[in-house]
């Protein structure tokens, strides 16, 4: 089961490389990692993405993660009320025959051309998973040439 | 003041009395400051002495021991130390020298990325970037080290930063926002435990190193004698409960002894306080303790439901905790009929073995023991050594037994005696060793002798790395590989170095050679000449149910 964590640490040298020491040490495997600085520079979120096969190791991995001096707070979304998003920029094939076919997909779920030259473009989509999936299973017709994400972000709600 | 300045200065606020270290060129601005400090300095013959001497003191005093390694090697040196440390969650402050801030990076001659090395076997390390900082920093160190689950930090500090300069600051506070240790247990927690503990038929109380560390021995005692519990320990709870107790039932686990192994796979309330349920005290987990409800007494949420499942979990302060429970329990158990089947499995199962023409390690450990009338601080090394040491001498007071429970690092009992006799100059300090393991830090002898550090090796010689020759003797169908081992004369060693050494061959020289060490003012070496193929026994096979004993008499 995937689980969405986000945590709060110091933005101090080497804390990136203390989260994914401590992953790797225990044999936790990261399935999406997104950081950035909060509104204090002094502070930077972590959101985390982990593949656990159970609340065991969900809950190890929080209590691992806590005990790290430079983490100061833990949210685990994974029952509460969160928004997540990921943003992903894919380039496609672009002939003038595929035209219709990716506005018809546009209409029907997310994402908008950013960029086209030649017959390639890229497209920008943000979205949730299951938003994210599907738009890539479409676009997968038109040959997926390269692709990029940023991971899962998540923020609760109220 | 300069960065070096300010270190030594924090060390002296920080109450440091000694210092266990080596020099070289990226901390020669802290040495030009340790030539005239007003702390102990004790020059190790190898970084590693360095840091199992600062973790030998801390074990012995409950105090933050501190070692210093210059960059690149001599912080590679460290390492084994700091791991060892940690494994152990002792307190130790390690600091080493690192060449200056703008080399960091560029491969410079003897550079080595420690903080990159150290992080998973500290419990938090600092890379100095600016001298500023560095008072911060040490405050932070010691703070971290000794609070908590306690366990090694590590400080590199750049040799630009020894000797820049900054104004004195002293953080009388320490505040990490990250950083917030439960001392105190939840009230309903300990009310609910107290509950479970009144209606148990078959308690058994099991303590380990946390015991220790929080100096919970007096209440641990209080709590089984109150609920007349049966009491056993791990390797690191040696020492938290009187061995002459009549409650005790000694270590349990893969060489602990056999009715505490029945007790506890018997009992129905494990009382686990300070301990984390180790796969060598579990032995098989799906078949350990099966009927046991579990209350888990301990300073580390994470060790909380990490191997078992835990009925009740409190976190927080071991003595804080268990001075609560007290309170709290108003109806005791009836654990009478249960005493007297664990005294029986006593009788049954008594911890024994057989005598014989030639002398018997067990033995020498006993007569140890009554040489010292039980007063002594024990370090050992590690393998078979550690586990007579641990089940023939008896422990009646926290901190007089010394030994690498977590990482097994043999080398350690000598280096760690040096440390504890400089914290406990009073106490006679015994490292009960291997000759496989003495030989990994033997240099240390020219430490002791030079720093007239008076510790007392008995090596207890097989001829052998005697536990590992005995798992290729019990599971590789005695196919000897690279375990017979030779030694050096011990005696000419010693004498070389200007220590003392003994030959001891027959059984009734053991006593007499006992007394003789004890009374020489000097390092004493005795090189006991032992029964090569004794076994450790009882034992568990790895793996196993802890009740399936193997071997030996038990
Ligand atoms: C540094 C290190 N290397 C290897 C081992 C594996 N090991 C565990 S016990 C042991 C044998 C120790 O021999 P000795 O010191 O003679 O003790 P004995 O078991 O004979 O009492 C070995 C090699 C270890 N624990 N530590
Ligand atoms: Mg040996």
């Amino acid at each position: 089961m995937r689980h969405t964590i986000s945590v709060l640490v110091e933005n101090k040298f080497g804390v990136l490389a203390r989260i994914a020491g401590l992953f790797s040490a225990r044999g936790y495997n990261i399935a999406s990692l997104a950081v950035s600085e909060t509104l204090n520079p002094q502070t930077s979120y972590m959101t985390i993405v982990v593949a656990a096969q159970d609340e065991k190791i969900l809950e190890q991995i929080k209590k691992q993660l806590n005990k790290l001096i430079d983490v100061i707070t833990i949210t685990d979304f994974t029952k509460k009320e969160h928004v997540d998003r990921e943003l992903v920029l894919v380039k496609v094939n672009y002939s003038t025959k595929d035209r219709a076919g990716l506005e018809a997909i546009f209409n029907k779920y997310i994402g908008k051309i950013i960029h086209h030259q030649d017959d390639t473009a890229i497209i920008e989509a943000v979205g949730d998973q299951a938003q994210i999936k599907s738009l890539l299973d479409e676009l997968d017709k038109f040959g997926i040439i390269e692709l990029t994400r940023t991971g899962k972000l998540a923020i609760n709600k109220g | 003041m300069t960065g070096a300045q300010i270190l030594i200065k924090c060390l002296k606020r920080e109450g440091v009395e000694v210092i266990f270290g080596y020099p070289g060129g990226q901390v020669l601005p802290i040495f030009d400051e340790i030539y005239d400090m007003d702390i102990k300095f004790i020059l190790t013959r190898h970084e590693q002495g360095a840091a199992h001497a600062a973790d030998g003191y801390a074990r012995a005093t409950g105090k933050v021991g501190v070692c210093i390694a210059t960059s690149g090697p001599g912080a590679t040196n460290l390492t084994t130390g700091i791991a060892n440390a940690y494994m152990d969650s002792i307190p130790i402050v390690a600091i080493t020298g690192q060449v200056k801030s703008s080399l960091i990076g560029n491969d410079a001659f003897q550079e080595a990325d420690v903080t990159g090395i150290t992080r998973p076997i500290t419990k938090h390390n600092y890379l100095v970037k600016d001298v500023k900082d560095l008072s911060k920093i040490i405050a932070e160190a010691f703070y971290i080290a000794s609070t908590g689950r306690p366990g090694p930090v590590l400080i590199d500090i750049p040799s630009d930063i020894q000797l820049a300069d900054a104004e004195f600051t002293w953080p009388e506070i320490v505040n990490i926002r990250g950083y917030k240790p439960t001392c105190f247990g939840h009230p309903g927690q300990i009310k609910k435990a107290a509950k479970l503990i009144a209606e148990a038929k078959r308690p058994i109380i099991y303590a380990g190193g946390g015991v220790i560390t929080s100096a919970a021995h007096l209440e641990l005692r209080k709590l089984a004698e109150k609920i007349k519990a049966p009491l056993t320990w791990t390797l690191m709870g040696v020492g938290g409960f009187p061995g002459t107790h009549e409650l005790s039932l000694g270590m349990l686990g893969m060489h602990g002894t056999a009715y505490a192994n029945h007790a506890i796979m018997e009992s129905d309330l494990i009382i686990a306080v300070g301990a984390r349920f180790d796969d060598r005290v579990t032995g098989r987990l799906d078949a350990f303790a099966p009927d046991a409800k579990i209350i888990h007494i301990d300073i580390d949420p994470a060790s909380i439901s990490k191997n078992v499942k835990v009925d009740i979990p409190i976190v927080g302060d071991a003595r804080n905790i268990l001075g609560e429970l007290l309170e709290q329990i108003e109806k005791v158990p009836n654990t009478v009929e249960w005493l007297e089947t664990v005294e029986n499995w006593k009788k049954k199962y008594p911890l024994k073995y057989k005598d014989g023409e030639k002398i018997k390690p067990q033995y020498v450990v006993e007569q140890v023991y009554e040489a010292t009338k039980g007063g002594a601080i024990i370090t050992t090394e590690v393998g078979q050594n550690q586990m007579w040491a641990a089940q023939w001498y008896k422990y009646d007071s926290p901190r007089t037994f010394i030994s690498s429970g977590g990482l097994g690092t043999m080398g350690f009992g000598f280096p760690a005696a040096m440390g504890a006799k400089m914290g406990c100059p009073n106490k006679t300090v015994i490292d009960i060793a291997g000759d496989g393991s003495i030989q990994m830090n033997i240099q240390e002898l020219g430490t002791c002798v030079a720093n007239k550090i008076n510790v007392k090796v008995f090596i207890l010689n097989n001829g052998y790395l005697g536990m590992v020759r005995q798992w290729q003797e019990l599971f590789y169908k005695r196919r000897y590989s690279q375990v017979r081992i030779s030694s050096p004369d011990f005696v000419k060693l010693a004498e070389s170095y200007g220590a003392v050494g003994i030959k001891v061959t027959g059984k009734e020289e053991v006593r007499p050679a006992i007394e003789k060490a004890l009374k020489i003012d000097n390092t004493v070496f005795i090189d006991f000449h032992v029964e090569p193929e004794e076994n450790v026994y009882p034992m568990v096979p790895a793996g196993e149910a802890i009740n399936k004993i193997i071997g030996g008499l038990a």
